[in-house]
């Protein structure tokens, strides 16, 4: 497990309540490691029963795009695992407007189903939550 | 909340969403390559001003003064040191750092 993993694991594990903590998604997959460890933290975090939210915004939208063909990078391709979220109960995925826009990138496009939101939506969203933890 | 931002104007589109996402009541802390966006001259400073005009944004001193820019910060910028930076995650219900 990555370090930043152990840290979210051992913050939570104290915590008796329910949290409201979104995950802010805001790099393409594969030219850097925070796209991969975000989405270890996510599900790492499905353990833990809290109030778990995504967003993707900025190049974050591109983690979420079809058609991802890893092999010849002989990288993992993690997308699929976005598709399984929905099996830890993790259902409340917001892609912001104005970022899917600015690439060209329709909803049909994306992996798995989401919530569109703009960005001043997206703004009262992350106002509502007890934690957001960004990559 | 408190939006902190590490990223030069420069080099990530951070700070311009960083702006675009905090609502009135929030506060913008610019520390290590964002500080560069608190002073004057550069090219997000238009951004910052209006920024300004809504919200408190804060730089780190320490951040300022290595650069070589602690002379060079907007008029309204405020500027904390390491235990400003604790006071104001102390005063703010959330934090989010914007990578």
């Amino acid at each position: 497990m990555s370090q930043i993993a152990e840290e979210f694991e051992s913050e939570v594990a104290t915590e008796a309540v329910v949290k409201k903590f979104m995950f802010v998604n805001r790099k393409a997959p594969y030219g850097t490691i925070y796209a991969l460890e975000g989405l270890e933290v996510v599900l790492i975090s499905a353990a833990f029963n809290q109030d778990v939210s995504l967003a993707f915004l900025d190049d974050g939208v591109y983690e979420l795009l079809k058609g991802q063909q890893t092999k010849a990078l002989e990288v993992k391709n993690f997308s699929p695992t976005y598709r399984a979220l929905e099996g830890y109960d993790i259902e409340k995925l917001y892609v912001e407007r104005e970022s899917l826009a600015a690439r060209g990138i329709r909803e049909d496009q994306l992996l798995v189903p989401v919530q569109v939101v703009d960005a001043k939506e997206m703004a009262a969203l992350m106002e509502q939550q007890d934690v957001i933890i960004g990559f | 909340m408190l939006h902190i931002v590490n990223k030069s104007p420069y080099e990530k589109s951070s700070l311009a969403s960083c702006l675009a996402h905090a609502l009135k009541g929030s506060a913008v802390l610019l520390i290590e390559d964002a500080v560069y966006a608190a002073t004057k001259g550069n090219a997000a400073e238009d951004a910052v001003r209006r920024a300004l005009g809504e919200l408190p944004v804060y730089a780190l001193g320490p951040d300022l003064e290595a650069r070589g820019m602690a002379g060079a910060v907007i008029d309204g910028v405020k500027v904390v040191d390491y235990g400003g930076f604790v006071d104001l995650v102390a005063e703010h219900r959330t934090s989010q750092s914007w990578l």
